[in-house]
């Protein structure tokens, strides 16, 4: 038996929590050095999974399989197919940021002694989540999938609510607190709410295929020997789609994710819309599509409607908001949107688009997040009003701010826009109506983008600001790796789009849907 | 030879990368190492153009394919190049004027201690631009357009502790995104229609489609032109763009990248030319903008914008004549080539001016400096000749052949055309002469005494005129021969044309009247308009202070109310609309959240009260749940 | 005599020990009218076992009575705990089991 190299890619960090939570209290540094390496070593897996991995092989690769519930048929059941191999990577990917960045995010605050921040805990749960995140996107059993999707919700709540700042230096700590724990509780109440239809709905697919595990499930849709009446499937898909409609977020269910990404601290914030929210999309793309082919289409038309009202309403909310982290929540959830629009436009196009949306996203949103949580602890404040003129002051912050800005409006040249593209191209060519509609969030995202910009950066310089400092080396070190890989993703895609492509044809053919032809050829 | 076509772009974007990337060690020569790598780029240029004039011309178009860019099932998209006359002619522009205004720069931007980045900011624009013109297929210059446009933003705004510099920046930004999005979705319309969006297939399959898809194709590249090229009704921000530093207007906002639209139209001229109704259009933007861009040009005091709304004006020519199709897409290219020399060494000397009378541009604070700046009041003044069209010099040839084409274009159409082009040339002359007369001619309203009459604080310092340095003065002198030479140059033996007649190829038009005709009535409108301005503002001294004008005066002055509409209608219909929905997430939406979670609390708090502790309650519930189940019971057997 | 009588008896005495446990608050009188209850049960019961004529109802009746001393003696000790610390045996001085 060969290495079990996806188990291990999740065991490691895993166990790096248990490691990392049990450092002893005052060992803070040893902690936190522990965690950046494990993390680290999961990256080197990760790798590892990458190379192993051959984008024209089958479908799943470098798969695992154990029985686990034997009364229930419930198997430990591991494979990743290209956009699984994507997400992992991104993961991966991430979390060393996400941990540099958050170096002294959960020190004990010097001036208030009450507050007892657990630096240990912190980075423990960081690693708890990427365990859970990177076995949902490797599981290929729908209840082992269910199990870590709803289990990260638990690091999760402790995150948000646990740790974070003040909005501001003239709010009081007691309403900070406040705040947040609404926000960690609405976190979670949200989702557990999607997670327990989506429970209703496992157990109803379990009544209906007998098994838990997606691959046998699929080739018996597949071959016609599970034949599932019309409106079960409808009602099953609904189940799935409601729960990974909270999570990713989807208009209406979104309220949840401002107030999270606004209370908790950047790195955090990160954690929640560049990687655990991508868990919800993917979910689409591989349980929705492939297990109810006939109910997604079903569903498309109210979902691309759904998708669009999502990007413009985020796009124009996030216009409106006067606090620098729910901007960027709100800028997610019009995101979030061109990505449902990707995988529900049903092309190919659409489809790889949305895969590597979700790439992207998370890098882009990464590099304009951290370093706005940067800013942010130089000043003790997210609203907007607070700054101006940062870049006279510290133009290394305000450049990779500029930077991260436009990669969130989609500049040409940068990694995101190609994914705009495609997930645009793809919808137009089957609904041009809805794709011309989310045109008009690339305006929008200008707008939202450049006038953050405008109002902190430039002017004036105010006297809060005129002595903070520029980047230091250990945000440097941040920063600098995601703005490379955020140009070269844009420069040259073509890694990625290889190894999404084939998986992508496969859902296709899942969905038994065709690219439309061009007029040209189709009037031949 | 086509490999050097990727060194084009690359040597000015190897200048932005080490100038932007690298630190402050780069301070004391990365100006130097940005003017070197733009002059490199030109003379890859010189050599590719040589090597063209070599061929025939039906073989001069060179490929280079560099690697596949987004290759994604059914769609492909490449980094590619081509280079044929029409690129050519822009690279040899863009890479000219763009090397005369670095070498411009190292002297206008002596003491701004953020220099080295500027220079990677022009050197960054010249790769887009590049890139813009050389691409061969709609993505890779789109890739090149949102390039310029960031290019443009960086360095509207370069002096970014000034607000109306950042917020004109971003201004810029916004309203050209709008015309992306016109160019991204006639890009998905091609991709839908012909399953690519490559120059040649695209170009060469427009008859085996409908003309329905083409004339929206066509449309949506018409709003992408409006968009980078200031036309109306995506004018607006080409006006406050004038924050940046003179070169850059020089470079970006009058010779190159405002040129883009017509270079956009013109490229796709096979999609224009299948779509009349489209052409209709792109004729009327055209000559609504050139009358815009005019009567804007002769109300406005401060130098630059006065030559915005000129530069404006004279886009409208080019795009009035790409709109005509092919009998005014050569000329189009021609007054654009023209436009480039003498716009930019207007811009050039208005920079001059500025920079030795302490960064004044209030027009109304010149006067007389012909005296004090001689170098300057030469190539500004041969500059202006050659925009007005005066007879022999480069604008005159140009602009000559398009108000011909425009009367060709035939029937009603054709006269009301040409009338209007006839009418923007007397306009022309009459804004021209009025910022020649205000800035060199006159009294010296700089004077302190005339300055304070005039509204200026007590703290006015009094400039000390004089002629800029001779890194400034050079390319002011190479743009003014260009100015004077080009266009004869261009016209005997129509040599422009037969270069780029395999293009974009030519049909000679027919004016109604004959072509002497059209010349005498340019040089007769042209006159007209020189003598208005001299009789308004050479025979009796110019007002310090502006006086209030008429009621059109006042509207242009704003820019014929179009920022207040833009203001009222976008701006603050927008605030209202983000504004109302923040209100609404927070109360209908959340609202409905947080009541669901309030109703179920509330629910549970009346629960709670049935739990007293009282022995007796629980008691009574037990009696009364078994006599429940007891009746229930005797029900059941009843039934 | 008719049996049937028997059964009135019970109802009549299972009403009294239930009223008797809703409206006292003496902890002694409730503990005496739940045995009331309990009795009135066993008379039902053993009014059945005679009606139906099987032993059934006689052996439940006397289950009841074992798991009814049982009860005293709990329930007696609790009361006598209860009168210790709070110097009252009224139930609704007990109420502290509530949310």
């Amino acid at each position: 038996m060969s290495f079990p190299l996806l188990t291990a890619t999740a065991a490691l960090p895993a166990l790096g929590a248990v490691a990392t939570a049990a450092v002893p209290a005052g060992k803070r540094n040893a902690a936190k050095s522990l965690a950046l390496l494990v993390s680290l070593a999961t990256l080197g897996l990760a790798v590892a999974v990458l190379v192993r991995f051959d984008p024209d092989g089958g479908r799943y690769q470098l798969t695992e399989s154990h029985s686990w519930i034997k009364d229930f048929g419930v198997r430990y059941e591991l494979g990743v197919d290209g956009i699984g191999v994507a997400l992992l990577a991104l993961t991966a990917l991430l979390i060393p940021f996400i941990i540099l960045a958050g170096w002294h995010d959960a020190d004990p605050l010097e001036t208030s002694s009450s507050r007892w921040r657990p630096t240990q805990g912190f980075f423990a749960l960081i690693l708890a989540v990427e365990a859970m995140v990177i076995l949902s996107f490797e599981a290929t059993d729908v209840f082992l999938f269910y199990i870590f999707f709803e289990a990260m919700l638990i690091p999760m709540y402790f995150l948000i609510g646990g740790f974070g700042d003040r909005a501001h230096p003239h709010q009081d700590e007691k309403t900070a607190a406040a705040q947040r724990s609404y926000a960690a509780v609405k976190f979670l109440l949200y989702n557990l709410v999607g997670g327990l239809i989506m429970l209703a709905a496992v157990i109803g697919l379990y009544t209906v295929a007998g098994s838990f595990s997606l691959t046998e499930i699929a080739e018996a849709r597949a071959d016609g020997s599970l034949d599932m009446a019309t409106s079960t499937e409808r009602w099953l898909f609904l189940g799935f789609f409601f729960a990974f409609a909270v999570k990713a977020p989807l208009w209406p269910l979104h309220t949840w994710l401002p107030n999270a990404m606004g209370e908790s601290t950047a790195p955090v914030a990160v954690l929640i819309t560049a990687v655990v929210d991508k868990v919800g999309t993917f979910a689409m793309l591989r349980f929705c599509l492939q297990l109810f082919p006939e109910a997604s289409k079903w569903a498309t038309p109210a979902i691309l409607v759904l998708a669009v009202i999502s990007i413009v309403y985020g796009a124009l909310l996030a216009v409106g908001q006067r606090d620098i982290k729910r901007l960027v929540a709100y800028a997610s959830i019009s995101h979030f949107g061109f990505i449902i629009l990707g995988i529900f436009a049903m092309t190919s196009q659409g489809q790889s688009g949305a895969t590597l949306y979700m790439v992207n996203h998370g890098i882009s949103t990464a590099a304009l997040m951290l370093v706005a949580g940067f800013l942010i602890s130089r000043r003790g404040s997210r609203l907007i009003a607070d700054y101006g003129g940062v870049q006279k002051t510290a133009p290394l912050l305000a450049g990779t701010f500029l930077i991260g800005s436009l990669a969130t409006l989609s500049l040409p040249g940068l990694a995101p826009f190609i994914s705009e593209f495609l997930v645009l191209v793809g919808t137009f060519s089957r609904y041009p109506a809805i794709g011309i509609i989310a045109t008009f969030g690339i305006v929008l995202a200008a707008l939202y983008s450049l006038v953050l910009y405008q109002r902190t950066m430039t002017g004036p310089v105010k006297p809060e600001l005129a002595k903070i400092p520029d980047l230091r080396v250990r945000e440097l070190a941040v920063v600098v790796p995601l703005i490379a890989l955020l140009v070269f993703l844009g420069v040259y895609p073509k890694p990625l789009t290889e190894l999404v492509d084939p998986a992508v044809k496969h859902t296709m053919s899942d969905v038994q849907k065709k690219d439309p032809r061009p007029d040209v050829e189709a009037s031949k | 030879m086509e490999n050097l076509i990727a060194l084009l772009i690359a040597a000015p974007l190897l200048g932005a990368a080490v100038l932007l990337c690298g630190g402050r060690a780069l301070d004391r020569t990365g100006h130097l190492l940005g003017t070197l790598l733009s002059l490199a780029s030109f003379a890859f240029g010189l050599v590719l153009f040589t090597d063209m004039l070599g061929k025939d011309a039906e073989e001069r178009a060179l490929h280079q394919h560099l690697f596949s860019w987004i290759p994604v099932e059914g769609f492909q998209a490449d980094v590619a190049f081509q280079l044929d006359q029409l690129s050519m002619t822009f690279v040899l522009l863009i890479s000219g004027v763009g090397t005369l205004i670095h070498i411009y720069s190292i002297g206008y931007m002596e003491h701004d201690e953020r220099r080295r980045r500027f220079f990677g900011y022009l050197n960054l624009f010249l790769a887009a631009m590049l890139l813009l013109v050389l691409a061969d297929n709609y993505l890779l210059l789109y890739v090149g357009w949102e390039g310029v446009g960031l290019a443009s933003y960086l360095l509207i705004g370069f002096w970014q502790h000034k607000p109306s510099a950042a917020t004109a920046a971003k201004k810029a930004f916004l309203v050209n995104r709008v015309g992306d999005m016109g160019l991204s979705i006639a890009i998905m319309l091609m991709f839908t229609t012909f399953g690519t969006f490559a120059f040649g297939p695209v170009l060469e399959a427009t008859g085996d489609t409908g003309e329905g898809k083409l004339t929206a194709i066509a449309l949506m590249l018409l709003l992408a032109a409006c968009g980078k090229s200031a036309q109306v009704p995506l004018q607006s921000w080409l006006g406050d763009a004038m924050e940046g530093p003179t070169p850059v207007s020089a470079l970006i906002h009058a010779a190159t990248m405002v040129t883009a639209g017509v270079y956009l139209i013109v490229r796709s001229g096979a999609i224009f030319n299948a779509a009349p109704d489209a052409q209709l259009v792109v004729t009327i933007v055209g000559a609504v903008t050139l009358l815009f861009g005019a009567i804007v040009g002769c109300a406005k005091d401060d130098i630059k914008k006065a030559l915005a709304g000129s530069t404006m004006s004279q886009i409208g020519y080019m795009v009035l004549a790409a709109g005509l199709g092919p009998i005014g897409y050569v000329f189009a290219i021609m007054h654009l080539v023209t436009h480039g020399f003498f716009k930019a060494g207007l811009f050039l000397g208005a920079g001059s001016v500025m920079h030795g009378m302490n960064d004044e541009v209030d027009m109304r604070r010149y006067g007389g400096l012909r005296k004090y700046m001689p170098v300057t009041f030469v190539t500004f003044g041969l500059g202006y000749l050659a925009i007005i069209g005066f007879p022999g010099l480069s604008g005159f040839f140009s602009k000559d052949k398009i108000i011909e084409a425009a009367f060709a274009k035939g029937g009603t159409e054709g006269w009301i055309l040409g009338s209007v082009a006839l009418l923007g040339a007397a306009i022309t002359a009459f804004y021209m002469t009025r910022v020649m007369l205000m800035t060199f001619f006159g009294e010296e309203r700089w004077r302190k005494q005339a300055a304070i009459a005039s509204g200026a604080g007590e703290d006015y310092q009094e400039p000390h005129p004089h002629e800029s340095p001779k890194s400034m003065t050079i390319p002011m002198i190479i743009l003014a021969f260009g100015s004077v030479f080009a266009g004869g140059f261009f016209s005997i033996g129509d040599r422009f044309l037969h270069w780029l007649e395999p293009v974009t190829a030519h049909e000679h038009g027919h004016p109604p009247i004959s072509a002497g005709a059209v010349t005498g009535a340019t040089v007769a409108v042209l006159v007209l308009g020189v003598a208005a301005a001299w009789l308004m503002y050479g025979r009796r001294p110019v007002p310090a202070v502006a006086p209030r004008g008429s009621l059109l005066t006042r509207a242009a002055r704003r820019d014929l109310l179009q920022d207040d509409f833009n203001h009222v209608v976008l701006v603050r219909g927008g605030e209202h609309l983000t504004r109302s929905l923040v209100y609404l997430d927070h109360s209908l939406v959340d609202g409905a959240v947080n009541g669901t979670a309030a109703s179920v609390g509330g629910l549970s708090g009346r629960l709670r009260r049935l739990q007293n502790g009282y022995v007796r309650s629980y008691a009574v519930s037990m009696f009364g749940g078994a006599a429940l189940i007891v009746a229930a019971t005797l029900l059941m057997r009843a039934v | 005599m008719n049996p049937v009588n028997y059964l009135y008896l019970a109802a009549l005495l299972f009403s009294i020990g239930a009223t008797g446990v809703l409206i006292r608050r003496n902890a002694i009188v409730v503990f005496m009218c739940v045995e009331l209850m309990l009795n009135a049960c066993n008379l039902a019961f053993v009014a059945f076992s005679r009606l139906h004529g099987n032993l059934d109802g006689q052996i439940i009746a006397f289950f009841t009575m074992v798991v009814a001393a049982a009860e005293v003696v709990v329930g007696l000790a609790i009361i006598v705990s209860l009168f210790r610390s709070r110097h009252s045996a009224s139930v609704d001085d007990a109420s502290l089991m509530k949310l």
